[in-house]
């Protein structure tokens, strides 16, 4: 499988997805966002890290960029696109997915371990695991309290477009087990077709038993299934 | 031409800064306050002389990059 990893000034996340994709013979190009074309890939991502300072708002200034238009087609074409942390921002920002993501209701950057919970494995990003498998993924991020309007969360909850929340160990999912204040624990949204994911966990970092666990791994073997 | 853009929170968006600088201010004895909501603040200056054009292009830049109005609302006022 071909994947486009998106870099902007500030990208900080994109030589680990690089890696994670890698290890799982993905053939991966980086695509600096000055670029105007976007090599045919079957997977696009736009990774974490602080583009462009988070000036203005995380990720509004990266969604103005050149190759963000080339993203936006291949996402209106069904193309797969996963954004991590500072890609959700972007994702968002970029009109690609709705809503917004604030800042941390307790105000601090949160870099830590968190558990999540899968909604809903019908879908290209999670069919490797199992309905209400728990997982250890980290977080690290300022702006990842997910909010939206009522029209839209009612979309999202009754098309089945919230595949992951925050949860505790044993997977109960509430507001004291919510690290960032986000709407309804919300850790991930899908767009309407479910070919676009935003997510503020990093499954990249979890391939790899020597540095952390491999509970992301299955994400990349969901994509190429 | 120059206009001043405030950017705010919606009514119904929680704005954790506001809270604190409004909890801080009640701590240094300001007890007037009721609610204090932070937010942004853009001078912008154009080479448009009409100013019902110029009003006209601050707001397509509030709503295409200065304001993500799912959560924000803003303000345009001309200042010279």
């Amino acid at each position: 499988m071909k994947s486009s990893v998106i870099v902007f000034p500030g990208s900080n996340c994109d030589r680990d997805i690089a890696v994670a994709l890698e290890k799982l013979q993905f053939k991966n190009s980086m695509i600096w966002h000055k670029e105007n074309v976007l090599p045919k890939s079957d997977l696009i991502v736009v990774p974490g890290g602080f583009s462009y300072g988070d000036y203005l708002r995380s990720g509004a200034i990266a969604a103005k960029s050149n190759i963000l238009n080339e993203v936006i087609k291949a996402g209106e074409r069904g193309s797969l696109i996963l954004g991590i942390c500072n890609g959700f921002q972007i994702l968002i920002e970029c009109g690609l997915l709705k809503g917004a993501l604030l800042r941390n209701s307790g105000l601090k950057f949160i870099s830590k371990n968190i558990f999540i919970k899968i909604q809903s494995n019908k879908n290209k990003f999670f069919n490797k695991y199992k309905k209400n498998e728990i997982l250890e993924l980290n977080i690290a991020h300022n702006e990842g309290n997910f909010f939206t309007d009522k029209k839209h969360l009612n979309e999202l909850e009754d098309n089945d477009l919230i595949p992951i929340k925050y949860c505790d160990k044993e997977g109960n999912i509430n507001p004291k087990t919510n690290p960032n204040g986000s709407l309804n624990n919300i850790a991930g949204i899908f767009n309407k077709n479910k070919n676009i994911l935003g997510m503020m966990p990093h499954p990249e970092r979890m391939v790899d038993k020597t540095c952390a666990n491999e509970d992301g791994l299955p994400l990349f073997l969901s994509l190429m299934n | 031409m120059k206009f001043a853009v405030t950017v705010t929170l919606k009514k119904d968006v929680l704005d954790p800064q506001g809270k604190v600088v409004s909890q801080t201010l009640k701590n240094m004895g300001m007890n007037n306050l009721s609610q204090v909501r932070q937010g942004k603040f853009f001078e912008i200056d154009l080479k448009e002389k009409d100013s019902s054009k110029a009003h006209n292009q601050v707001k397509e830049m509030c709503e295409k990059l200065l304001v993500n109005q799912i959560i924000e609302d803003f303000k345009i006022s001309k200042t010279e």
